[in-house]
């Protein structure tokens, strides 16, 4: 008798302590969750009080999800990881809790971070919606081999665009592509030497910039890449693109840095050692990539501390940034761990050159640039005219007025 | 015998308890009760959608930004689609695809329908569950497939393009291709909707050599044998027997390519890497739709694109029932 009175004590009590803890749900994106499971522990140690549920699913799939259920207003994450692609619309929209507020009070920590991250995660009228976990410095991958074949050197190649395209010339004698798409470097190109304030396709008070000569110059580019036939006209992410690393039909790529982490992985393994990384061309300083965290507006009250405190221990902790940088090649937004000697390490897989300092150095320069409610539907405007002035030919002035039209259409509220 | 009439006692009325009643009233409520599922699911997720889709399209509402920020519009959004060099593209694309892909799935489907039912008799069962197969393969898995299929530089159509242009036996008829290769199927404008139309025909004709199969089955065999005997050929058997009678089933068939095909939403989706492909070449109205509602946050004007597709697609449903709804429903005798 004693002995199930002692046993209905011990249930009770542990009942009690299961009520004190608080579980939280983390929605994370692939391979976040490969990374965050191996943390996990480090966390707990330092909140036994807490919880952590890890939701994830495909790239796209979450991002979707997230949209679904900030509409809804239910069945989000606690916690959710939001990519830099999506990151606009949360800013313009909503549905995240301005952490620069009480009770998190965020902008202590802006000085961490590389500038132009932090200036991704905040909106216009200073609300800081999302904190920095990884970025993706721009950077050009080349192919050793046929930068040697043609006798030219990387900081030739480099130089300015001009040399960049005279050494797609060269490349074409040689039977080689330049790049997989020209339209990737128009991409570059936009994204670079914009005004301080202003955004990639608005000015600082909000007029579209789809036909300024930032845009005209970039596709005009583009299309000279295009028409002397420099380029293999393979999109991203297709499976001819990963046939033309694997084979080496394209000499470069313009990517960001974690092109790398996926060709050594899976794209294209066997050409270890046949790839080299510098600076783009004419120094673009162009941010490629990126991922947040940040607390939906529908996550409970109660739980706020709780969330803050595992999205301060994934973002604001170098260690935890570090071990990202380790395990899923996530490159950290905070500048203090560019000192670990993980930078001065010599990678393998581009025949043993320090590559990541190369990119902390590029991420330390990149510049903030604003972001705007329309900047998604401006993205997918200029990307279909620079199809048409590419694949159809079209002029570029005419494709880029046009462009500029819809825009103007489409943010009409 | 002064006869006093009284009025005859009030019939006592049995006593009904409780239990009665409820018996009574549960047997009258039953039925209602069992159909209910029906109903309820149906108010659910068929009803208040179309009756909350039609209060959309008339309002602006960004969904992120919870339900409280609807704004009434009026006819704003309709107006603003009217004008919208997207939405009009998309209607011409999915218009050009619905034909190019739907009529050559019937003239395919019906003689190769015939075909199985009167001479490969032996093939007939396993060749029909080929063409079948397709359209209960999951639209996106072919899509990828396809995609791959179409690639440009290493995509097997290409290859084999390339092949026949400069092989021997095939130059005489190919060679003129050389100059043109590699296409670039998905990439370019116009080849776009020529590729997803190919897909959709050869995911779909299946599906209608099995109507036109069973179509084919009502067919009294004794007129085929009648005619055989009057001296009829196959091919006269074919336009003057077969043809008229299958009429019923061609018009059912054709029904649903219409209403299937204005909706081309996954394969288009798949092929153009969900952007529509170059100049929108391969956006359809459901992909633009999609777009606008669930990418670009414009939930009321992706509800007006919703109406007008329903609009499009019930316009050409009547011209097809007005046209040879007549004669294709005609009992034959």
């Amino acid at each position: 008798m004693k002995k199930i009175l002692a046993l209905a004590l011990a249930a009770s009590l542990l009942a009690g302590a299961a009520l004190a803890q608080t579980t939280l749900t983390l929605g994370l994106f692939e391979p976040l969750n490969e990374h965050v499971e191996l943390v996990l522990p480090q966390f707990y140690e330092l909140h036994p009080d807490v919880t952590v549920e890890i939701r994830t699913l495909g790239f796209g799939d979450h991002h979707d999800l997230l949209v679904t259920n900030l509409a809804t207003g239910s069945g989000a994450a606690d916690v959710v990881a939001i990519e830099i692609g999506y990151i606009a619309r949360f800013v313009a929209e909503g549905g995240l809790r301005d952490l620069s507020e009480a009770p998190f009070m965020a902008d202590q920590f802006a000085d961490d971070f590389v500038d132009y991250a932090w200036a991704q995660g905040r909106t216009a009228d200073g609300r800081q919606i999302a904190m920095p976990t990884d970025i993706a410095p721009g950077t050009l991958y080349y192919r050793r081999d046929h930068l040697e074949a043609s006798g030219w050197t990387i900081d030739q190649v480099i130089e300015s665009m001009d040399s960049f395209l005279d050494y797609g010339r060269e490349l074409l004698g040689h039977g080689v592509f330049l790049v997989a798409d020209a339209g990737s470097i128009a991409e570059g190109l936009i994204r670079s030497n914009i005004p301080v304030g202003d955004g990639i396709y608005f000015a600082a008070d909000g007029t579209p910039q789809l036909n300024s000569e930032r845009f005209l110059e970039a596709a005009r580019i583009a299309q000279i890449v295009r028409q002397e036939g420099m380029d293999a006209q393979i999109g991203a992410w297709s499976s001819e693109w990963y046939e033309a690393f694997r084979q080496g039909t394209t000499a470069v790529e313009i990517s960001g840095a974690w092109l790398g982490g996926h060709l050594q992985t899976w794209m294209a393994p066997e050409t270890s050692g046949l790839w080299g990384a510098a600076n783009t061309p004419g120094e673009m300083l162009v941010s490629w990539g990126g991922s947040f965290y940040g607390i939906p507006t529908q996550t409970a009250e109660a739980k706020l501390d709780a969330a803050w405190d595992l999205v301060l221990f994934l973002t604001t902790n170098p260690e935890i940034q570090l071990e990202a940088f380790r395990t899923i090649n996530a490159f950290p937004a905070m500048p203090v761990t560019y000192d670990d000697p993980m930078f001065e390490e010599e990678l393998e897989f581009l025949a043993g050159q320090q590559a990541r300092m190369l990119w902390a150095d590029i991420a330390n320069r990149i510049p903030g640039v604003a972001t705007f409610p329309g900047d998604m539907i401006a993205e997918e405007i200029f990307g279909s005219a620079m199809g048409e002035i590419l694949n159809e030919g079209r002029d570029v002035q005419a494709a880029l007025d046009e462009a500029q039209m819809l825009v103007e259409r489409r943010i009409r509220r | 015998m002064a006869r006093t009439t009284t009025s005859p006692p009030p019939i006592a009325l049995p006593k009904i308890s409780w239990s009665t009643r409820f018996d009574k009233l549960q047997r009258r409520l039953a039925p209602f009760v069992f159909i209910s599922p029906f109903f309820i699911l149906f108010a659910v997720f068929g009803l208040f959608p179309i009756v909350f889709s039609m209060y959309l399209s008339l309002q602006e509402w960004n969904p992120i930004q919870g339900l409280g920020t609807m704004r009434y519009v009026g006819l704003e959004n309709y107006t603003w689609l009217m004008g919208d060099p997207w939405f009009w593209r998309s209607i011409t694309n999915t218009l050009w695809i619905a034909f190019a892909s739907g009529i050559p799935q019937h003239l395919v489907a019906i003689p190769l329908a015939f075909a199985l039912s009167r001479g490969i008799q032996s093939f007939r069962h396993p060749l029909t569950a080929a063409y079948f197969l397709p359209y209960i393969t999951s639209a996106v898995a072919i899509a990828l497939v396809f995609q791959t299929i179409f690639g440009t530089q290493f995509g097997i159509l290409n290859q084999t393009l390339q092949y026949l242009a400069t092989a021997p036996w095939s130059a005489w008829l190919f060679g003129g291709l050389a100059d043109s290769l590699p296409v670039n199927w998905l990439g370019r404008a116009p080849n776009i909707k020529p590729a997803i139309s190919l897909l959709v025909w050869w995911q779909f004709f299946g599906f209608n050599v099995v109507l036109y199969a069973a179509g084919l089955a009502t067919i009294p065999k004794d007129y085929y044998e009648a005619a055989q005997i009057d001296g009829a050929s196959g091919r006269q058997s074919f336009f003057h027997i077969t043809l008229p009678l299958l009429r019923p089933m061609i018009f059912f068939a054709v029904t649903f390519t219409i209403i299937g095909n204005l909706q081309l939403f996954d394969q288009p989706f798949i092929l153009t890497d969900g952007t529509g492909g170059t100049s929108q070449a391969g956006m359809t109205v459901a992909m633009y739709l999609y777009r606008t509602g669930f990418e670009w946050l414009e939930m009321g004007t992706a509800a007006a694109i919703s109406w007008l597709l329903f609009l499009l697609i019930g316009t050409l449903t009547v011209i097809h029932f007005y046209f040879f709804g007549r004669s294709g429903l005609e009992t034959r005798d």
